[in-house]
């Protein structure tokens, strides 16, 4: 059997979405980011909400996403983007609204922002990439660093006694009353990247039924931050950001109690 | 054997050469070019198309989204 053969349309069973214009991303090669715009855009596209959506872009990697994501886009200013969501939302309370956020903007300038929309309960959602490391500027530490872990700004590893501790953004939230949805997953295995659109989904889904503010927060690579291959950088990945930001439903006020 | 038949095709100018799907795929179908793309990548290709089962793993975690996948229908037996 030849291979045109198997390339018929009616064989088709993955393309790209799309909802995902045809510029090549700016990322560099192996980054997360690429593939949680994807997941974004194809959940939007299977609940059929492009028209009524809108994105709130951050200021870091993913200052472009308006570029690559083919709905209304708005960026925001450097951790504002919660800020800008809550308006958005509170001016069209039936379009859907998310931001979608890394860990320099949404931990470290926006954390006031972003604790106090979770804590207001804005019926937002907020994807939040998390890589441990300032990654647009040059690999420099950010609060969610972990420690011993190097960047260019602290080259001998985080010392917890001077630099302090990593910050779990994730967990915080999830205790205050306002959120409703909270979730931290991966995108570097293809299970992974399964649970991680279903967890997508459900956020949109608590988002339509007016439930609070759904988060999710994605642990992601910098392989270029981490000075590694992107297949190494996933495997130190694996290996030392999971047992510290471990993988799963952190919060779901739906969850059925056993 | 009934074995189930894939092909995947790589938008080979967007490919970045991350080399994500070559690891991924559970039969090894994939691997990078020695040649390069425009950008200086060398991009991911089809190196045994016969043990392609259409399985999406590439896809899936594929940061660029530039790879399409087919598959079969019907498995095709084994001869």
């Amino acid at each position: 059997m030849n291979i045109e053969d198997i390339i018929k349309p009616e064989n088709l069973v993955f393309k790209k979405t799309g909802l995902l214009t045809e510029k090549p991303l700016s990322y560099c090669p192996g980054c997360g980011h690429g593939v949680a715009h994807r997941l974004v855009m194809e959940v939007i596209e299977e609940m059929g909400i492009e028209e009524k959506t809108i994105g709130i872009a951050p200021v870091g990697c993913s200052v472009l996403a308006y570029e690559f994501m083919n709905i209304d886009m708005q960026q925001a200013a450097h951790g504002r983007a919660p800020a800008v969501a809550t308006g958005v939302k509170r001016v069209l309370p039936d379009h859907f609204v998310f931001t979608y956020q890394g860990d320099g903007d949404l931990a470290a300038i926006g954390t006031a922002e972003t604790i106090h929309a979770c804590n207001r309960g804005e019926n937002i959602t907020i994807i939040f990439i998390n890589n441990g490391i300032y990654g647009m500027t040059g690999g420099q530490m950010a609060p969610t660093t972990l420690p011993g872990m190097r960047s260019s700004t602290s080259p001998y590893g985080r010392d917890v006694a001077s630099m302090g501790h990593p910050l779990k953004m994730t967990e915080l939230v999830a205790h205050l009353p306002g959120t409703c949805y909270v979730a931290r997953h991966a995108v570097h295995t293809p299970a992974n990247v399964t649970k991680t659109k279903k967890s997508i989904r459900k956020a949109f889904e608590y988002q339509r039924d007016k439930k609070g503010l759904s988060f999710v927060e994605i642990v992601s690579n910098c392989n270029s931050g981490w000075k590694m291959t992107p297949v190494d950088s996933n495997q130190w990945m694996e290996e030392n950001m999971f047992p510290f930001y471990p993988l799963g439903v952190i919060k779901d006020i739906d969850a059925k109690t056993k | 054997m009934a074995k189930a038949r894939g092909a995947i095709v790589v938008d080979k100018e967007k490919c970045k050469g991350c080399e994500l799907c070559v690891v991924v795929c559970p039969t090894n179908v994939i691997r990078l070019a020695q040649e390069v793309n425009g950008k200086g990548y060398h991009f991911a290709y089809m190196e045994i198309p016969v043990a392609c089962t259409g399985c999406t793993n590439c896809a899936l975690v594929c940061p660029d989204s530039v790879i399409t996948v087919y598959r079969l229908k019907q498995p095709v037996s084994e001869n």
